[in-house]
């Protein structure tokens, strides 16, 4: 598959990402990480091969902005949003667990069980590899049911 | 809350455009004779289509100039604003810079004496190949205008048949005679 024009790939992920930035970042900071994560994926852009695995590579892009702006000390005290309007409840429910969880723990467990990413796409995501994705997010799940246990 | 704000939106393509990230910058622009997709890389102006529904006109941009094409209106203000000009009848010339690089030399010879064509006059095919240095060369010449990648600025409407008929237009020859119209050159 070919590269689409940018606009495209922009129109076909822009909400989707949006989406995960308001829920990693809250409302109030997700407007600066989404400029950045779409300019980071224009600068990219030329250097793709093919059309595949877009959605995956958009994920990438956002997931590593958030984490840069996780370690960034926040301006505020604001709460992330609690979203349960885009039809993943079950997540939701389990979502707001996860805020405490370190970042790349985090990103693995909201982007497999929220996002319905593979193993292997959350590794090019986080710069890693499936393994590591997949450890990452049982590690993140472990101490979420630890700290439900106690 | 949960969606891309009109405002986020534009902000984005203002920024992509400002940070110089765009091979091909494009907008839609609105006229007497339909919609438009206007283009710029830039260098200058490099595409106006009548078919402003754009899905296989982003793919030839793409394929041309780079795949980094989005739709931000600023880099078009300016192609925009002298359009607007024409249509209302108050700009007799476009001042754009226009980039026809990639065009091969013939194309490029005769857009440019198309290009010296003045507001309301017509030529002929024939005579466009002979100011070329192609006299013989009319057919080709019709090729030419018809794949010409900025109708109305260069203004492949003002060429005409031997015969005086209009003969044919990319832009369907209902667009030619608006154009030959609002120009003067016929009643």
């Amino acid at each position: 598959m070919s590269l689409p024009p940018f606009e495209r790939f922009y129109e076909a992920h822009r909400e989707e990402i949006y989406r995960f930035l308001t829920r990693r970042l809250g409302p109030q900071r997700v407007e600066d990480a989404f400029q950045e994560t779409f300019l980071k994926a224009l600068r990219a852009y030329p250097s793709l091969r093919h059309g595949e695995h877009l959605r995956a590579w958009a994920f990438t892009i956002a997931s590593r902005v958030a984490i840069d702006e996780h370690r960034r000390p926040r301006a505020d005290t604001e709460l992330p949003e609690l979203s349960s309007l885009d039809g993943r409840p079950a997540f939701a429910q389990l979502e707001h667990l996860a805020d405490e969880l370190p970042p790349t723990e985090r990103a693995a467990v909201v982007l497999r069980y929220g996002y319905d990413l593979d193993y292997a796409e959350i590794g090019a995501a986080l710069g890693s590899n499936a393994t590591a994705a997949r450890q990452a997010a049982s590690a993140g799940i472990r101490r979420l049911r630890r700290k439900e246990q106690r | 809350m949960n969606a891309v704000s009109p405002d986020l939106d534009r902000r984005f393509r203002d920024a992509a455009a400002r940070e110089d990230l765009l091979d091909v910058a494009y907008d839609i622009v609105d006229s007497p004779i339909g919609s438009l997709l206007v283009a710029a890389t830039q260098r200058g102006l490099c595409r106006i289509a009548y078919d402003a529904e754009p899905e296989q006109e982003l793919e030839r941009l793409a394929r041309s100039f780079g795949v980094r094409v989005l739709r931000s209106s600023k880099p078009i203000d300016a192609a925009r604003r002298e359009l607007d000009e024409y249509f209302e009848g108050d700009r007799r010339r476009f001042d754009l810079p226009i980039d026809v690089a990639l065009l091969a030399d013939f194309n490029r010879r005769v857009l440019g004496e198309l290009a010296r064509v003045p507001y309301g006059e017509v030529v002929t095919y024939g005579e466009l190949a002979a100011r070329a240095a192609r006299p013989r060369a009319a057919r080709a010449v019709g090729t030419v205008m018809n794949r010409n990648p900025l109708p109305i600025v260069l203004p492949c409407h003002r060429v005409i048949g031997a015969n005086g008929k209009l003969v044919g237009y990319a832009g369907g020859l209902e667009r030619k005679e608006q154009l030959l119209r609002l120009e003067g050159a016929i009643l």
